[in-house]
C-alpha cells in the first residue's frame, strides 16, 4: 500500500528503532509533524530552541550509544541546528538530523525560510543527504543510520523536501545496506599489532593513552582488561574520562592542558606510548614538538586520517578499539616475553613520586564557596554514580578533575568543539534515556545561559536535572587567561547584571537554590538529590578568583606544567627513572 | 631536538602531486572535495571531473602541491569523503599527464608567420583564423603549455583557457571498481 514520504520517514525511524526524537516544527516539516501525531511508537520531544534538540539527541546518544535524532524545519530551523550537529562531529556522535527544505520547485529562488542545507551543514557532518525523490526516502534514512553508527560515527543530514514529504510510494524499510564507496575498516593489521605488543611488552617507562574512542566502541572493558593484564599506567583524555576507571590505582588521572602532573609528565618521560582511540588534540599534546620526546608512538585508531595528523606515529593501527585491543590481549597473553618488571617497578615509583605532589590541591575557605569543593562533594554524595552534563569552561575542567568517573558514558561534555550551552539541552537527552538516573549538569553562569531557555522543556517533560550552577560573575576560563596572558585587563568577561537564578528557576516551575557558604554546599546538595522528581538548580556563588590548575600553557611541553599555589615544585631537568 | 610537529627537517620538502579520484557521479560530490581543500587550508592547483564509460562514476584528477605529511593527509581526509569511491596519487608512479589549452593570439604582421611557426614547433593546430589572430589549440603536461605561453608573450596574448591536468597511470592496470 502507497503512503506518503511523511510516514515514511516517521515508520523509518521506528523500523531504524529510535524511541525518542527532539524537535521543533516549522512549515517544511508540517507533514512530517503531522505524520508523528498520528502514532505512539517515536516520542517527540518539543524544545525551545533547534540548538538544544540536536544537543538533546547528542546527549543521548553519548550516554546510550544509540544514534540521536532531531528533527527540524527548513532555514532558520536548520541554521540553528549548526552548532550543535558541529558538537557532535567534532565529538564522533553518531546522529541524524533531518530538517524540512522548501518544496522542490521553490528550491534555489529564496524562498521563505529556505537556507542550502546540505551546503550549510557540509564541513560539520559525516555526510549528508538532500532527498529529491520519495522512492529514495527510506534507503537515504537507512543509509544516513549506517553512515552515523558505523566507522569513526558522526552526524548525518538529511534534507526533505516538503513536497517529497507528501508523496505516495510503497514503503519497504531495506533491511541492509550497502554502499561501494563506503566500507569502514573495523580489523586491524595483524603484523602491525604484532609489532605494537613487542614493542610494548619490551617498555621500560610504557604510558596508555586513551580517548574517546573506547567508549564510542565500548571497549571499557576490554581497555580495562588490558591495562590491568600489563600492570601498566594509563591515562584518559578529557573524551575518555569513564573509559578506564578513575579511581583504578593504574589510572594517572586526564592528561593535556589542565591534566594532572602524573599523567603529563609520565607521558613526558614515556619510552613506549600507546594511544587507543584518541587523536592527539593540540589541547593534549601541548606544543607538539616537545611532545613525548623520548616515546616510540603507537597508534590505535578507526579512522586513517587520524594516524600522523598531528604528531608522527612508528606503528599505525587501523582498526576498531575493540577488534585491536582483543587480539593485543590474546598476543600478550601467549606471548613469551613478559613485561619488564623491575623497570616497570621503577616506573611506577617515579609516577607515584609525581602522584604525591597532589597537583589538584587546593585551599578551602571558610567565606567563599570554592568551585572544586562543589564537584567533590557532588561526587560524594552521588555516589560517584551520576551522569554528568557540563558546558565548556573553568567548571568544566573542575568537573573532569573532581568528578571521577568509573564507568563509560556517565560524563557528557563537548570536548572538540567547546560548545557553551550544551549542558542543559545534552542532560535532558540523558535524563530522557535514563529516567530514573541522577543526572547533573555542571555548568557556569555564562554557559547556562546560552540554552537556559530549555528549563521549559524540562518542566514539560518532567525531567528532573540537578543544575550546578558554578556561578563566580566571570566568564571564568577567560578571566584565568586574561589575569595570565593579558596582565589581568579583563576584557568583557565580567557578567554584569546577572538574573537571580533562582527566581528564574521558580519561575519556569523548578526548584531554585542559592548557596552563598561553603557550610550549605552539602546540605543543598543533599536536599537537591532527595527532591528525585524535580529539577532542581542550585546556584552556587563561588570565588570569583578560583583558577583552574594545574596547566601547560601554551607553546609548552608536558613536562613545563605550571602547577597551582598548593602543589610542590619539581625540577623539569631531573634524571629520567 | 624536534624529531616530531610538522616543523621537523625533512618533512617540509614540498611536491607537486596528481590525485586521480573516482567518485560517486552525484550532485555535490564536487563541492565536496572542493570545500575539504578550502577548510583544511589545502592548495589546488587544478582540478577537472567528467563522467567516465560507467555513467555513475565520475573521474576527478586534482593537482595540488605539499609535503609528504600533507598529501598523505589530503589523501586519508578525500578517501574518508563518503562518495570516494577510489583514489590513487598518479605521482607515486609512472603516468601520463595531458592538459589542453585553448590560447588566442594576436597574429599580425610579421608575427603571423612566427606564432604559426611557434605551433608547429610545438605540435598544436590553429583552429580558427581572423585577420588579426589565432585561437591555438595544444596538448601536452602542464610545462608545455607553460613554456608555449612564453613564447607566444612576444606576439600578444588575447585570452587563454587550460582545461587543468588529466592524468593516467601507465601500463595494464586501471583505477576502477
Amino acid at each position: 500500500m502507497e503512503t506518503t514520504g511523511a510516514d515514511i520517514v516517521i515508520r523509518s525511524l521506528k523500523d531504524e528503532g529510535v524511541e525518542h526524537i527532539f524537535g521543533y516544527p516549522g512549515g517544511a516539516a508540517l507533514h512530517i509533524y503531522d505524520a508523528l501525531y498520528a502514532q505512539e511508537d517515536v516520542k517527540h520531544v518539543l524544545v525551545r530552541h533547534e540548538q538544544g534538540a540536536v544537543h538533546a539527541a547528542d546527549g543521548y546518544a553519548r550516554s546510550t550509544g544509540k544514534p540521536g535524532v532531531a528533527l527540524v524545519t527548513s532555514g532558520p530551523g536548520v541554521t540553528n541546528t549548526i552548532t550543535g550537529i558541529a558538537t557532535a562531529y567534532m565529538d564522533s556522535i553518531p546522529m541524524v538530523i533531518i530538517s524540512g527544505q522548501v518544496t522542490s520547485n521553490l528550491i534555489g529562488d529564496d524562498a521563505f525560510q529556505e537556507v542550502d542545507a546540505v551546503g550549510i551543514s557540509r564541513p560539520c557532518v559525516k555526510h549528508n543527504f538532500l532527498v529529491k525523490d520519495v522512492k529514495d526516502l527510506a534507503m537515504t534514512i537507512k543509509k544516513a543510520f549506517y553512515i552515523a553508527t558505523t566507522g569513526r560515527p558522526g552526524p548525518v543530514l538529511v534534507d526533505i523536501p516538503k513536497d517529497v514529504t507528501a508523496h505516495r510510494t510503497e514503503y519497504t524499510y531495506p533491511k541492509t545496506v550497502s554502499m561501494r564507496s563506503y566500507n569502514p575498516v573495523t580489523k586491524g593489521h595483524g603484523g602491525q599489532i604484532k609489532k605494537a605488543v613487542d614493542l610494548l611488552l619490551g617498555a621500560k617507562r610504557p604510558m596508555i593513552y586513551a580517548g574517546g574512542g573506547v567508549i564510542l566502541d565500548n571497549a571499557s572493558e576490554l581497555l580495562t582488561s588490558f591495562v590491568r593484564l600489563l600492570g601498566y599506567p594509563c591515562t584518559n583524555t578529557l573524551m575518555g574520562l569513564g573509559g578506564y576507571p578513575a579511581t583504578d590505582p593504574l589510572n594517572v588521572g586526564m592528561l593535556g592542558m589542565h591534566g594532572t602532573y602524573e599523567a603529563n609528565m609520565g607521558m613526558h618521560d614515556c619510552d613506549v606510548l600507546l594511544s587507543v582511540g584518541a587523536r592527539f588534540d593540540d589541547r593534549v599534546t601541548g606544543d607538539v614538538n616537545k611532545f613525548c620526546p623520548h616515546a616510540k608512538i603507537i597508534h590505535i585508531d578507526i579512522d586513517p586520517a587520524q594516524i600522523s595528523k598531528n604528531i608522527p606515529c612508528d606503528v599505525p593501527i587501523v582498526g576498531s578499539v575493540s577488534t585491536v585491543l582483543t587480539e593485543m590481549i590474546e598476543l600478550i597473553k601467549a606471548s613469551k616475553g613478559k613485561p619488564d618488571k623491575g623497570a616497570i617497578k621503577k616506573w611506577w615509583d617515579q609516577i607515584d613520586e609525581w602522584r604525591g605532589l597532589n597537583c589538584l590541591k587546593y585551599e578551602l575557605d571558610d567565606k567563599l564557596i570554592k568551585p572544586q569543593y562543589v564537584v567533590e562533594k557532588l561526587y560524594e554524595l552521588t555516589g560517584g554514580d551520576a551522569f554528568v552534563t557540563s558546558d565548556v569552561g573553568q567548571h568544566q575542567m573542575f568537573a573532569a578533575q573532581f568528578y571521577k568517573f568509573d564507568q563509560p558514558r556517565r560524563w557528557i561534555n563537548s570536548g572538540g568543539l567547546g560548545t557553551m550551552g550544551f549542558g542543559l539541552p545534552a542532560a535532558m537527552g540523558v535524563q530522557l534515556a535514563h529516567p530514573d538516573a541522577t543526572v547533573a549538569c555542571i555548568t557556569g553562569e555564562g554557559s547556562i545561559q546560552m540554552c537556559i531557555q530549555e528549563l521549559s522543556t524540562c518542566k514539560q517533560y518532567d525531567l528532573p536535572i540537578k543544575i550546578v550552577n558554578l556561578n563566580n560573575r566571570y566568564l571564568g576560563m577567560v578571566r584565568q587567561w586574561q589575569e595570565f596572558f593579558y596582565e589581568s585587563r579583563y576584557s568583557h568577561s565580567y557578567m554584569d547584571a546577572l538574573p537571580d537564578f533562582m527566581k528564574l528557576a521558580e519561575a519556569y516551575g523548578h526548584v531554585g537554590m542559592c548557596i552563598e557558604k561553603p557550610g550549605d554546599v552539602e546540605g543543598a546538595i543533599k536536599e537537591a538529590l532527595k527532591l528525585k522528581d524535580r529539577l532542581v538548580f542550585m546556584d552556587f556563588i563561588t570565588d570569583q578568583n578560583a583558577n583552574v590548575y594545574p596547566m601547560i600553557a601554551a607553546g609548552k611541553g608536558h613536562n613545563e606544567m605550571e602547577l597551582g599555589p598548593c602543589a610542590a615544585v619539581v625540577d623539569p631537568d631531573r634524571e629520567l627513572a | 631536538m624536534c624529531r616530531r610537529g610538522r616543523s621537523g627537517p625533512g618533512v617540509g620538502l614540498i611536491m607537486r602531486h596528481i590525485i586521480s579520484i573516482l567518485i560517486e557521479n552525484e550532485a555535490g560530490a564536487l563541492s565536496r572535495v572542493a570545500g575539504l581543500f578550502s577548510a583544511r587550508g589545502y592548495n589546488i592547483e587544478s582540478l577537472t571531473v567528467a563522467p567516465t564509460d560507467d555513467p555513475t562514476l565520475s573521474r576527478m584528477t586534482l593537482v595540488t602541491r605539499g609535503s609528504e605529511a600533507i598529501i598523505e593527509q589530503i589523501t586519508k581526509q578525500l578517501n574518508k569523503l563518503v562518495d570516494v569511491v577510489k583514489l590513487i596519487d598518479l605521482t607515486e608512479g609512472p603516468h601520463i599527464e595531458r592538459e589542453m589549452m585553448l590560447i588566442k593570439v594576436k597574429a599580425v604582421g610579421d608575427s603571423r608567420d612566427e606564432v604559426k611557426r611557434l605551433v608547429e614547433i610545438f605540435r598544436g593546430r590553429i583552429i580558427d583564423v581572423t585577420d588579426t589572430s589565432y585561437i591555438v589549440e595544444l596538448t601536452g603536461d602542464a610545462k608545455k603549455l607553460d613554456a608555449f605561453i612564453n613564447a607566444a608573450r612576444g606576439a600578444g596574448i588575447i585570452e587563454t583557457v587550460r582545461s587543468g591536468v588529466s592524468g593516467i597511470g601507465r601500463g595494464e592496470k586501471g583505477l576502477r571498481i
